[in-house]
């Protein structure tokens, strides 16, 4: 089979000394170049798994084994991982005191001490793939939402990682805008970029996903690829949620 | 008709009179100077030592606030040293904002510098751990004003927290912060006047000894208000256009 680059085992989050259940036992792996989908009504926990593997969220139990290593472990040196991990967030979280470019630079520069003008140049092709090289200079606050949410997924990218992981990234957007990011999602997808992606896009998921995990109370209900999910869900919950969805 | 034109030809010749008396007279007006020298020293000193102070009480509270339940969870000698600097500038900050300045001032004074004579470095040691205070607090809500997310994104990019920080946080909450640290400042000019209370002549001070000396209130200790109140003046026009300056950066 291909190789795995996340596998989590066992995880749970609990809140107020385990009064949340905000997941409750998630087995799961993701293999390199898999593109999987996470659904959920909201409050299921699939903002809190994804925000695991990052560890911006920290488990209660579990292990979270990427390359090798239980990034989990408060031994294990989470800032090395985490540059190989890009995130793009619901609200974009763009530096609003920095200019397009300097967002795109600043981590590969301080950390990954690349030299101004490789790094730049770098940015500017990725600008240039999103459609958005002209707006190197412009502040985040210049830009519409679409814009900024294109720069956010190429900020991430500026740091070469190998899998990149998507939290809502079209919620927080005007409905005109959704076509624009997805398409670049989808791009990225196809080039074989390792995803992980939190969304309410029905048809992003059937469209792209390879696999698609169903999430509710902070279990996987239910996973599969998006014919089987979409077209034969199998659990009842999965069946509810999708009858409400679609 | 006459007797107005007398009245103002007194008038003037009163104020003239007095005017000499409290300011050219024994050179007065240089020791007036002089204060004004000795205000703006402890003033800017102070200011010194206050944004440090408050930058790293500041740095140790917030750092606290945002890591206290992870590294709780991880224990070892990193939380309980953060444990014991956080309770250290809580007690800092809750003597000091507790008490008045004036008291503060004369503690430091006769007390913890009882042997020393210099009023003036004594003065600014104790405005300045004040200030310090005040500028703490500034600070503390200006990294909290910053939005958690902007927070992930350092982090989710690989930055450490210091780095975030430093890159990310800091650039936001200073930007934020800076018209309130502006008016910190000429609350910290103003408070200043005090200084007289351990010997220090400052403006106030030197104003005060003129008036014992010529037995006329009015000249000296109006000219010494008109002195603090350009001052301020200049310094709250300085911070509007800052203001104004960082807001269209924000367009």
């Amino acid at each position: 089979m291909s190789d795995k680059i996340i596998e989590v085992i066992g995880l749970k989050k609990h809140y107020n000394g385990g009064a949340i259940k905000a997941l409750n036992g998630i087995d799961v792996t993701i293999d390199r170049g898999e593109v999987v989908v996470v659904i959920g009504p909201s409050g299921s926990g699939k903002s809190t798994l994804l925000r695991s593997l990052n560890l911006l969220e920290d488990p209660t139990e579990g292990q979270i084994i990427v390359d090798g290593t239980d990034i989990a472990d408060k031994k294990a040196n989470i800032n090395v991982h985490r540059q190989k991990m890009g995130m793009v967030f619901q609200h974009f979280n763009l530096f609003p005191h920095m200019t397009i470019l300097r967002n795109m630079t600043i981590a590969p520069m301080k950390l990954k001490k690349m030299p101004k003008a490789e790094a730049e140049a770098k940015a500017l092709e990725l600008l240039k793939r999103v459609g958005l090289e002209d707006r190197a200079n412009a502040y985040p606050s210049q830009l519409s939402g679409g814009q900024k949410q294109r720069v956010a997924i190429v900020r991430a990218l500026c740091m070469d990682p190998d899998v990149m992981l998507f939290d809502e990234p079209t919620s927080a957007l005007d409905p005109e805008m959704v076509g624009e990011v997805l398409e670049v999602m989808k791009e990225l997808a196809k080039e074989g970029m390792t995803m992980v992606v939190v969304t309410h896009e029905m048809g992003f998921a059937k469209e792209v996903a390879d696999r698609v995990l169903f999430i509710d109370e902070g279990v996987i209900q239910e996973q599969g690829t998006p014919d089987q999910i979409f077209n034969h869900p199998q659990n009842l919950r999965t069946q509810s949620f999708l009858s409400k969805v679609l | 008709m006459e007797s107005i034109k007398t009245w103002f030809v007194n008038l003037w010749s009163d104020f003239s009179a007095d005017f000499y008396t409290n300011f050219i007279k024994s050179d007065r007006w240089y020791s007036l100077l002089k204060g004004l020298g000795s205000t703006l020293q402890i003033t800017f000193f102070a200011l010194l030592i206050g944004l440090m102070l408050g930058i790293i009480v500041a740095a140790v509270r917030s750092t606290y606030d945002k890591n206290k339940e992870t590294m709780k969870k991880r224990g070892g000698t990193g939380w309980h040293l953060l444990n014991f600097f956080n309770s250290v500038c809580n007690i800092y900050l809750t003597v000091i904002r507790g008490t008045p300045v004036t008291v503060q001032l004369m503690i430091f004074f006769f007390i913890i510098f009882a042997g020393s004579r210099n009023g003036i470095m004594v003065a600014t040691i104790a405005f300045g751990f004040n200030s310090g205070a005040y500028v703490a607090e500034i600070f503390r809500s200006g990294i909290l004003s910053v939005d958690n997310g902007q927070f992930e994104a350092g982090r989710s990019l690989g930055f450490n927290y210091l780095q975030t920080m430093i890159y990310v946080i800091i650039p936001q909450a200073f930007k934020a912060v800076l018209p309130t640290l502006c008016n910190e400042f000429i609350v910290l000019l103003k408070e200043t006047s005090i200084a007289g209370y351990v010997g220090v002549i400052d403006l106030t001070k030197a104003g005060d000894i003129i008036r014992g000396r010529t037995f006329s209130a009015y000249m000296p200790l109006i000219a010494v208000a008109l002195v603090y109140l350009v001052m301020v003046m200049i310094l709250t026009a300085l911070v509007r256009r800052l203001e104004r300056r960082l807001r269209k950066s924000e367009r």
